[in-house]
C-alpha cells in the first residue's frame, strides 16, 4: 500500500524529522485559507497522487499569494494527473498539500528498501538528489552510498555518521543526519515499510537538513498489524476492479487483451498468460483465485472478469493442489447462473478431484469447452476469442 | 538418494490440530510420511490423528527426535513458530503459510542461518521425495519416483512440471517449492547445490518468475557449479512492466528482473529455457536424450 506525500510527512513529523509546515486540503477555499494560516509570502502547492513525476506534469507549483494557491487547487481537484509513472488515464487528484517554501542550497537523496539479495533493509544515500535515482544508480553506481541494517541489532548511529561524512556533511548536519537516519530506520521497522524515499532531502540556505518530499510503501502482508496505516489508505488511487477483487482476496490485474483468465496460483496465472500469448492470443487480465478458492470467490472472479467489456472468451485453468476442482466447477456453474456468461468458456482442470470437476461441468449442460491439456486450452480459447469478434 | 527428506525423515507439524494442519497431516500420513507428532500450545498430552500433541517444539523434539517441522500456523505467528523450531534443534523447517510480513522473515531467516537450520518457504507448497516423504500441500498422486529434481518459486507451476515429468516417465528425485516471497528461507542456489550432489538426480527443472534477480544469480551459479542438465521456465514473459502480479516476487521495475533478462542469463549458463509452460517435459527429453 502506498501513502500520499502529505501522509508520509505526517509520519516523519511524528518521528521528529524535519518537514515543512503544511496542510492538506480538498477544496480551493481551504487551499486559500491554509496558505493564510501557515503565513508566509511564498508557498508550495502540490497535487497528491500515488505517482512520481508530478513536477513535470505541472502538479507542483510555487505561488506568491493565497489566491494563487486556491486557483491551483481549483485547477487540479477532481482532475486526473498523468505522469510517466501512471497509465494513460492518470490518477485522480483529491488532495492538495499547501506548504511553506524552502530555500534550497543542495539536494540529496535518501531512501531505504528491503534488498532481496542481501536479505537486509538497505539505506541508500547520494549527493545526486532530485534527479531520477535509477538513472544515477545505473550510470554512476559509485555515487550511491549504502548502509545495510542487521535485522537482529537494528540501525546504529555509526552507520549514519559513516553516510553523513561520505555525503560531505559537516558540523551540526552530522547530528541532524544521524537523527534522521535513526528516525527513518525506526519508522521503517515500526510501520512495516517496504520502501521509503526522500527525494530530495535538501540542505537549506541556513545549512539544515530538510525532507522536501516523502514516498512510503507499506508491506501488504503486514497491514493486519498496522490499523493506523489502514485508515490512511486512499481507495481513489486504486484500480476499481482490482480493489473489488482484493475485497474477495482475489489477485486481479487488468490488461489490454480480450481473453479473460481465471487461474489458481500467481505463477500459473502468469504462465497461462504467457501461453495464451504464445498461441497468438492476448490476455485481458491476470487473476489468481488463490489456494482457498470457494464457490463464492470463483463466482466473484467471473463477475470481475466479465465486467471488462473487451473479454471475448474466458479461460479457466486450474491445477488443484489444495483447491478441489469440483469446487471450482461448481463456482463456474454458479457464476453462469448468477451473471449469465455469454462468451465462450474454455476450462482445463487438473490435479485434485479433476475428474469429478469435469463431470460436474459436463452434467451442468452448459456450453463449456473442455480442454485436454494446457496447449490445447490455449489453442481453444484463442480460437474461441477470435471467432467471437 | 534424494534431497532434504526421505523415508526415514521424522516430521512434526506446528499448528497440528488446526484445520490446515489436520488436513495436510492426514494427507501426509496417507502418503507414507513418517509423521511423529505435532505441536499446539495448550493441547499438549492430547492425541491427534493417533499421534502425540505437544505444547512446545522443544518437548516434541526431545520426545520424538524429529528431523523436520512443517508449519501451518497463521501468518501473524509464523516468525515465532520458525524461531521456536530453530531454537529447539529442528534442522529442516518447511513453512507453508503465506502472507508473512517481510520484516518478520528478515529476522527468522537470519536466525536460521546462524543456527545452521535449513528453512524452506514460506508461501510455498513444501518438499516431496516421491514415494517416501511428503511435507506440504502438493497433491501426492501426481508424483512418481525418478530422476528429475524440481525447484520452483511457484506452487501450481511446480505441479505442472511434476505432471509433465511423470507423464514422460522420468519421475522426480525430489521437488522443492521455495516460495514466491521476497525473502525465501532457501533460494534456487541452495537447492541447486543439493541436486548437483544428489546421485539420484540426473537432470534439474528450475521454475522462476519475473521480478527480483534470483534467477540471474542461479544462472551464474549453474554456469560455475552445476554439471547436470537444467531446463528452466520463467513465468511472466508477457506481464507488462510495473504491474504487480500477486507474488511479491513478481514485480518488474526499471527493466531489472524481466523475463527476457533472465532467459538471457540462463542461456549464457547453458540452461535449456522453454518459453511455453507445456514444453518442460519436451525440453528435458531434448537435452537428456531420454
Amino acid at each position: 500500500m502506498n501513502l500520499h506525500e502529505y501522509q508520509a510527512k505526517q509520519l516523519f513529523a511524528e518521528y521528529g524529522l524535519p518537514v515543512s509546515e503544511g496542510i492538506a486540503v480538498d477544496t480551493a477555499a481551504d487551499a486559500n485559507a491554509a496558505a493564510k494560516k501557515i503565513g508566509s509570502s511564498k508557498w508550495v502547492v502540490k497535487a497528491q497522487v500515488h505517482a512520481g513525476g508530478r513536477g513535470k506534469a505541472g502538479g507542483v507549483k510555487l505561488v506568491d499569494t493565497p489566491e494563487e494557491a486556491g486557483a491551483f487547487a481549483e485547477q487540479w481537484l477532481g482532475k486526473n494527473m498523468v505522469t510517466y509513472q501512471t497509465d494513460a488515464g492518470g490518477q485522480p487528484v483529491s488532495k492538495i498539500l499547501v506548504e511553506t517554501c524552502t530555500d534550497i542550497a543542495q539536494e540529496l537523496y535518501l531512501g531505504a528498501v528491503i534488498d532481496r539479495s542481501s536479505r537486509r533493509i538497505v539505506f541508500m544515500a547520494s549527493v545526486e538528489g532530485g534527479v531520477e535515482i535509477e538513472k544515477v544508480a545505473a550510470e554512476t553506481p559509485e555515487k550511491i552510498l549504502k548502509a545495510t541494517i542487521d535485522p537482529l541489532t537494528g540501525a546504529q548511529p555509526y552507520q549514519a555518521r559513516d553516510l553523513a561524512f561520505h555525503l560531505g556533511l559537516e558540523g551540526v548536519q552530522i547530528k541532524q543526519f544521524t537523527n534522521l537516519f535513526l528516525g527513518l530506520a525506526k519508522l521503517f521497522q515500526d510501520m512495516d515499510l517496504a520502501l521509503l524515499e526522500i527525494n530530495p532531502l535538501v540542505i537549506t540556505d541556513e545549512g539544515n537538513l530538510h525532507c522536501l518530499d516523502g514516498k512510503i510503501n507499506i508491506d501488504g502482508n503486514a497491514m493486519y498489524r498496522q490499523p493506523k496505516l489502514r485508515e490512511m489508505h486512499d481507495p481513489s488511487q486504486d484500480d476499481e476492479r482490482e480493489a473489488q477483487a482484493a475485497e474477495w482476496e482475489l489477485n486481479y490485474v487488468a490488461l489490454d487483451g480480450n481473453i479473460g483468465c481465471m487461474v489458481n496460483g500467481a505463477g500459473l496465472a502468469m504462465g497461462t498468460m504467457d501461453i495464451v500469448q504464445l498461441h497468438g492470443g492476448s490476455p485481458a487480465n491476470f487473476l489468481d483465485v488463490g489456494g482457498g478458492a470457494t464457490k463464492e470467490r470463483v463466482t466473484e472472479a467471473f463477475k470481475i472478469i466479465l465486467s471488462d467489456e473487451n473479454v471475448a472468451a474466458v479461460l479457466v485453468n486450474i491445477f488443484g493442489g489444495i483447491v478441489r476442482c469440483d469446487l471450482i466447477a461448481e463456482g463456474v456453474i454458479g457464476a453462469v447462473d448468477e451473471v449469465g456468461v455469454e462468451v465462450p468458456v474454455v476450462v482445463r482442470l487438473e490435479g485434485n478431484s479433476a475428474e469429478l470437476g469435469r463431470e460436474v461441468l459436463k452434467k451442468s449442460g452448459l456450453n463449456i469447452i473442455a480442454a485436454t491439456s494446457l496447449s490445447d486450452a490455449a489453442e481453444k480459447v484463442v480460437a474461441a476469442a477470435s471467432g467471437a469478434k | 538418494m534424494s534431497i532434504l527428506v526421505n523415508k526415514n525423515t521424522k516430521v512434526i507439524c506446528q499448528g497440528f490440530t488446526g484445520a490446515q494442519g489436520t488436513f495436510h497431516s492426514e494427507q501426509a500420513i496417507e502418503y507414507g510420511t513418517k509423521m511423529v507428532g505435532g505441536v499446539t500450545p495448550g493441547k499438549g498430552g492430547q492425541v491427534h490423528l493417533d499421534l502425540p500433541v505437544f505444547n512446545t517444539v522443544r518437548e516434541a523434539f526431545d520426545e520424538t527426535g524429529a528431523d523436520a517441522s512443517v508449519i501451518y500456523v497463521p501468518a501473524a505467528f509464523c516468525k515465532d513458530s520458525i524461531l521456536e523450531a530453530a531454537a529447539s534443534g529442528i534442522k529442516l523447517i518447511v513453512c507453508i503459510t503465506e502472507g508473512i510480513p517481510t520484516l518478520d522473515m528478515l529476522v527468522a531467516k537470519e536466525k536460521c542461518d546462524q543456527l545452521g537450520v535449513q528453512l524452506i518457504g514460506p508461501n510455498c507448497p513444501g518438499v516431496i521425495t516421491p514415494g517416501e516423504c511428503k511435507i506440504g500441500i502438493m497433491p501426492g498422486h501426481i508424483h512418481k519416483p525418478g530422476r528429475v529434481g524440481i525447484v520452483s518459486r511457484s506452487g501450481t507451476l511446480t505441479y505442472e512440471a511434476v505432471k509433465q515429468t511423470t507423464d514422460h516417465g522420468f519421475g522426480q528425485s525430489s521437488c522443492v517449492g521455495i516460495g514466491g516471497d521476497p525473502i525465501p528461507g532457501s533460494n534456487f542456489i541452495d537447492i541447486l547445490s543439493l541436486f548437483e550432489q544428489d546421485e539420484q538426480t540426473e537432470a534439474i527443472v528450475m521454475i522462476g518468475e519475473i521480478g527480483g534477480t534470483a534467477e540471474e544469480e542461479a544462472a551464474a551459479y549453474i554456469k560455475a557449479n552445476v554439471s547436470k542438465p537444467v531446463v528452466a521456465y520463467i513465468a511472466g514473459v508477457t506481464a507488462p512492466p510495473g504491474k504487480r502480479m500477486g507474488h511479491a516476487g513478481a514485480i518488474i521495475s526499471g527493466g531489472k528482473g524481466t523475463a527476457d533478462e533472465k532467459f538471457a542469463a540462463l542461456q549464457d549458463a547453458g540452461v535449456k529455457s522453454v518459453r511455453s509452460l507445456a514444453e518442460i517435459g519436451n525440453g528435458l527429453s531434448e537435452i537428456t536424450g531420454w
